[in-house]
């Protein structure tokens, strides 16, 4: 700037010569003056920039900013509505987002409870059905048992038998002669002990 | 011609296009008034026309206006709070004037109306005696309580009030003078340098060579110009809200 301003003042004087010798496209008025400081302007512009700006602050405050508000105030309110109305319906959503988790928990527990009675039920079932089976096992065994045991006593006393034959037959076969059935049953009697 | 070419002072020259003489006074239209007239033509029309949809989602141009739009008013809401807003079509006016006068001196061949300074100067005594006027409205005289700033000792009084009358007749003066000041050195530092293009590449092959420096120059000068004049603009709304936060609270 300072470059500037000292090219300026160095010009100015070569100006107002190379102006007045040629005096060519020159305008009368400037007298070899600088031209803004030149003071028979003055008049012209100013009388010219009051008309010109007056009516451009006529102009701007009647028509332009009034309109310009008027959008910006139009758009600030219908963004704010807009606000409203999405936090409204946020709330809504909220709710229902609640009252379906609330729903979801009930469901989760009658479930639960439902399927605790199924499998109670299904286990007292089971046990009566085991209970039977257990008393109807039982039975059996027991009648087994028994079958077991008289079969075991007449086995026993087949035994008896075999070997009272049996050493009848030895002692005749060893002593020759016949021993009599009760000394032998006696005898055998008294080895098995 | 060749002295012609390269007077950086021509483009300020004033041009009566059609000569009026009201009282003895030269009134005429000139081309300083023509361009005064293609500003709020261009400044007005741009306005207009971008908001004559009054989109709620707005395009690219109605973006800027309303860009413009409330630019100012947050610097003029900033500056003197919400009572100022009633010099919002003041201000944004005075913005978009200098705006669109310093972007349009931009053109080649245009002639640069707030590189005059009585144009600025003009300007500027509107806003002083804007604050002036209602200052003294307002407050009746409790403005000149502006002049008197809180908590200087009596004594003192007597070096501060002539300081503080000065600083303020000074205002109008530095308001205009900056803005002036900056378009008239910017525009002859360009036409300098533009010059310096034509002449050397009058010399033949080896000014022609010599000739892009200046050209480089002068493409970064224009780049800086655009800057300034937006820079401007925006320096002189500023003050203006200060100037006017003043007007509505003197005592500071």
């Amino acid at each position: 700037m300072f470059v500037t301003s000292a090219f300026a003042q160095e010009s100015a004087p070569a100006t107002t010569e190379g102006d007045t010798h040629s005096a060519t496209g020159v305008p009368a008025e400037a007298h070899g003056a600088f031209p803004p400081f030149d003071p028979a302007t003055f008049p012209s512009q100013l009388l010219w920039l009051a008309i010109t700006f007056g009516l451009f602050y006529l102009f701007l405050k009647r028509v332009v900013m009034p309109r310009v508000g008027g959008i910006i105030d139009v758009r600030n309110d219908r963004i704010s509505k807009d606000l409203d109305q999405a936090s409204k319906l946020k709330g809504e959503a909220d709710a229902a987002v609640a009252a379906y988790e609330q729903e979801l928990a009930e469901a989760k527990k009658n479930a639960n409870s439902i399927g605790q009675q199924a499998t109670d039920a299904a286990k007292a079932e089971a046990d009566t059905a085991r209970k039977k089976i257990e008393a109807a096992l039982d039975q059996k065994l027991g009648e087994a048992e028994a079958r077991i045991a008289s079969i075991k006593a007449s086995a026993m006393k087949e035994v008896g038998g075999i070997a009272e034959d049996t050493a009848s037959e030895i002692v005749e076969a060893l002593v020759g002669g016949k021993a009599s059935k009760a000394e032998v049953a006696a005898a055998v009697k008294s080895v098995a002990r | 011609m060749a002295a012609d070419k390269v007077d950086p002072i021509h483009q300020f020259h004033i041009i009566k296009l059609i000569p009026i003489n009201i009282g003895g006074y030269d009134l005429s239209f000139t081309n300083s008034a023509l361009f005064m007239v293609a500003t709020v033509v261009v400044a007005a029309g741009f306005l207009f026309l971008t908001t004559s949809s009054r989109s709620l989602v707005p395009g690219r141009l109605q973006s800027v206006s309303e860009m413009a739009y409330e630019f100012v008013g947050n610097m003029l809401r900033d500056a003197a709070g919400t009572q100022g807003m009633k010099f919002f079509p003041l201000v944004f006016s005075l913005f978009m004037f200098v705006l669109v006068a310093n972007l349009l001196g931009l053109f080649p061949y245009f002639f640069t109306i707030t590189s005059h300074i009585i144009v600025t100067f003009g300007l500027a005594i509107l806003v002083i005696a804007t604050v002036i006027v209602y200052g003294f409205m307002k407050h009746g005289l409790g403005f000149l309580k502006l002049f008197v700033p809180k908590g200087v000792p009596l004594v003192m009084m007597v070096l501060v009030v002539p300081i503080e009358v000065i600083s303020f007749v000074s205002r109008p003066v530095s308001l205009s003078v900056r803005l002036f000041a900056n378009m008239l050195a910017g525009h002859i530092t360009l036409k300098v340098f533009s010059g310096f293009v034509v002449s050397l590449s009058a010399l033949g092959a080896l000014g022609i060579a010599g000739s892009i420096l200046p050209l480089a120059m002068a493409v970064a000068l224009t780049a800086l110009e655009l800057l300034v004049a937006l820079l401007q603009a925006y320096v002189f709304a500023v003050l203006t809200c200060m100037y006017l936060n003043d007007a509505l609270h003197p005592s500071h």
